[in-house]
């Protein structure tokens, strides 16, 4: 095997780092405490130097960055800690609507997301079905030529900066489930959308978008009417290539080795001399080096066009739970001073692993759960049969 | 970037999962028992050049490549094989490295004498328990600076967890030559540490293979076993691991292999995951099996038992976890200034 990435894709990581040494700014972090993980600023800029729509496969009408580039991409912005949790979905929605939309909605909607003037929101989660995503109950009723959508979505995050949501609706109550779901993509300006905020336990602002006889004209169906479920599936395929979080524990390892090599115990002793210490920070090397290593696979098996396996399952659920170990580690680390939050004079790296450890949680839940993903695994690598 | 086998790999991996499933089968690993060493089974080994596989053709081997021999350490791993293959294939490397014109070579190369290498430095002369130990005629090894080269007949073993073949061996034994210094050393160490990740990569992929095959098998309240999601996520959670430890693994042998500046540092890290990730894979495999697992008759103790020793005759884990961070955080007392 050969790990090495080719001159393209480390020309393209040396060309990113040094943009995003610019441009990820004290200025650009700070923004997120306000709770939306997403600048306005960092994220037009990215989209002028072409890399929104260079995410998207040229296949699609993209601009050609090939999977290897884009997961280098992914993984600088992950060390750099740059807030792009509506970047990702930028890229996945104009993905899924390059490869399933029609002509209207890929004139009207896809270059506006890619020029970073309009962000969109996933509208799938619902307050009675959250993994079992096919249970969803919004109804979209056909009137003539247009649609009657009533229902309630949950975890439509950056749904208040955005201008679109992709909706998972119902349109037929009378098959299974997952035969009777259709796809719409739905302007956050159509009357009768409320937006209300849920706050979460990490830093983040997620919301509930509220659909009272919202009239929708049928150019804005995204697929099949009651083929939604095929929709689904290629909308995750986009969504776990790119919002993987392969490298959370990247950022929080190479800070939390930085700030032990210059804080202290309270008996005075160095915190990188503690033999406690060291073998944690090592095991969440470790650790990374298999994220690595993983987030390698799924972009090599997208360069050489693989087909889509649980390599993303395993990628996700080994990601995210080391993170939520290592998280939990670091923030011992720090002792009672672990505890300080972002803007307290003493909170040690600014509050940053303390932030972490509220947020991590939140990884092992999104974009599947461990508990799916587990089940995925067990079914389509194991070949265990369906417990559920 | 290319990350999968080759077709010379793969054709590789074929040839010798086909050999050690029938020539180590779980009857020969049960009949090794408690010596860890099957004389026969290494001797059709040597017929199919696997033990000098790895030293280039200028030197009287096989001209394969790091790569390959991982794949074989792969299969031999998955079924147990009671011979030393990679601590042979490791010193006979580390012989053609260091000293070419030994006169041990051709015979390590052809597979004709067993060679091994000491994972620790000797003692007062002393390698303690070496892996292969009582199974090798010639001994490789770090004698205070001196790389050194023994021969001699090697002296029955203690019984162990792993029915290994360990035994102490004697670096100054009559005859031994002085072939190179620690830098050989560390680096047919590391070889080592990443051929033996891939050992375990192949045990930990078996252990969950008969895993799987035993909870699809067993019905307990009317249905398989396996049917149950608290089994399901524990095989699923241990087979993630295992698929992390066989590419971290890879990763390890091509950077030994490309002479990446972090190679040594990757081989101890997939020794280290692939180490552990092996272990909790026989051991869920194991708890599924109920109490028969816990039984003689069934083979997934036989693959807990040799995890273990599979790691332990490099040490307590720990103490590479510490080497790890002295590498990887410089030396404790030079934090402030690294």
């Amino acid at each position: 095997m050969d790990f090495s990435y080719p001159p393209r894709a480390e020309d393209f990581r040396t060309e990113v780092r040094q943009f995003l040494a610019e441009h990820v700014t004290p200025a650009v972090l700070e923004e997120q405490h306000s709770g939306t993980v997403h600048s306005w600023e960092l994220h037009q800029k990215m989209a002028a130097k072409g890399w929104l729509n260079g995410a998207v496969p040229e296949e699609l009408g993209g601009g050609g960055r090939d999977a290897l580039e884009m997961s280098v991409l992914i993984e600088e912005l992950q060390l750099f800690r740059a807030p792009i949790d509506a970047m990702g979905v930028v890229i996945a929605l104009a993905s899924i609507i390059l490869e399933l939309g029609n002509d209207f909605l890929k004139d009207e909607v896809v270059p506006k997301l890619l020029r970073g003037e309009s962000l969109g929101s996933f509208g799938y989660s619902e307050p009675e079905s959250g993994s079992d995503v096919a249970a969803a109950q919004t109804k979209a009723v056909r009137d003539g030529d247009e649609w009657v959508i009533n229902g309630t979505k949950m975890w439509t995050t950056m749904a208040h900066e955005a201008d679109y949501v992709i909706l998972l609706t119902r349109t037929n109550a009378d098959v299974p489930k997952h035969k009777g779901l259709t796809f719409f993509i739905v302007p956050f300006d159509t009357p009768g959308i409320e937006i209300q905020p849920v706050w979460t336990m990490g830093y983040e602002r997620s919301n509930a978008t509220f659909y009272d006889d919202v009239r929708l004209d049928d150019k804005w169906r995204l697929g099949d009417v009651d083929g939604g479920w095929a929709v689904m599936k290629t909308a995750l395929k986009f969504e776990r290539g790119i919002a993987g979080g392969q490298f959370f524990s990247a950022p929080l390892i190479e800070d939390t080795i930085a700030h032990a090599r210059r804080h202290r115990r309270p008996d005075g002793s160095l915190l990188i001399d503690d033999p406690v210490v060291r073998e944690r920070l090592v095991r969440a090397m470790i650790d990374l080096e298999v994220c690595r290593v993983f987030a390698q696979r799924v972009a090599y098996g997208a360069a050489v066009g693989a087909p889509f396996g649980v390599e993303g399952s395993m990628t996700k659920l080994f990601a995210s739970e080391t993170f939520k170990k290592h998280s939990n580690w670091f923030i011992d680390i720090l002792g009672v001073e672990g505890l300080l939050r972002h803007g307290e004079p003493d909170a040690p790296m600014g509050g940053f692993i303390e932030e972490s450890f509220r947020h991590a949680p939140v990884t092992t839940i999104y974009g599947g759960t461990s508990e799916i993903n587990r089940n995925m695994v067990a079914e389509g690598h194991l070949g265990l049969p369906r417990a559920r | 970037m290319r990350l999968e086998l080759t077709e010379d790999e793969e054709t590789v991996r074929e040839v010798f999962a086909g050999f050690f499933a029938q020539e180590s089968s779980i009857e020969v690993v049960r009949a090794s028992e408690p010596v860890g060493f099957d004389l026969g089974l290494w001797t059709k080994l040597a017929q199919t050049g696997a033990p000098g596989m790895a030293v280039s053709e200028a030197a009287g081997g096989g001209g394969a490549t790091l790569a390959d021999l991982a794949v074989v350490a792969t299969e031999a791993g998955r079924r147990l094989a009671p011979v030393p293959l990679v601590e042979h294939a490791v010193a006979t490397r580390l012989v053609a490295a260091a000293a070419p014109a030994d006169s041990s070579l051709g015979s390590l190369i052809a597979g004709d004498q067993v060679g091994i290498l000491a994972l620790a430095p000797a003692v007062d002369g002393v390698a303690r328990l070496v892996p292969g130990g009582s199974a090798a005629n010639v001994v490789v090894g770090l004698d205070g600076d001196d790389l050194v080269i023994v021969a001699g007949e090697p002296p029955a073993g203690p019984a162990n967890t792993g029915h290994a073949a360990l035994a102490d061996r004697d670096l100054r034994a009559e005859g031994r030559r002085v072939i190179g210094g620690a830098s050989h050393y560390a680096r047919a160490r590391a070889e080592w540490q990443a051929l033996t990740a891939s050992a375990l990569v192949g045990l930990g992929h078996q252990a969950l293979d008969i895993g799987v095959e035993y909870v699809m098998q067993r019905q307990q309240f009317d249905v398989p076993v396996g049917s149950f999601q608290a089994v399901q996520h524990g095989l699923a959670t241990a087979s993630v691991d295992m698929e992390g430890a066989e590419y971290l693994a890879h990763k390890a042998v091509w950077a030994l292999a490309s002479g990446h500046a972090d190679a040594d540092n990757m081989a101890s890290m997939a020794f280290l995951f692939a180490a552990e990730s092996a272990q909790a894979a026989a051991a869920a495999s194991l708890q599924y099996h109920g109490g028969y697992g816990y039984s003689d008759e069934y083979d997934i103790q036989l693959y807990f038992r040799r995890a273990k020793s599979m790691t332990l005759v490099h040490g307590d884990p720990g103490l590479e976890i510490r080497s790890l961070a002295d590498r990887l955080l410089g030396p404790v007392g030079t934090g402030a200034s690294a």
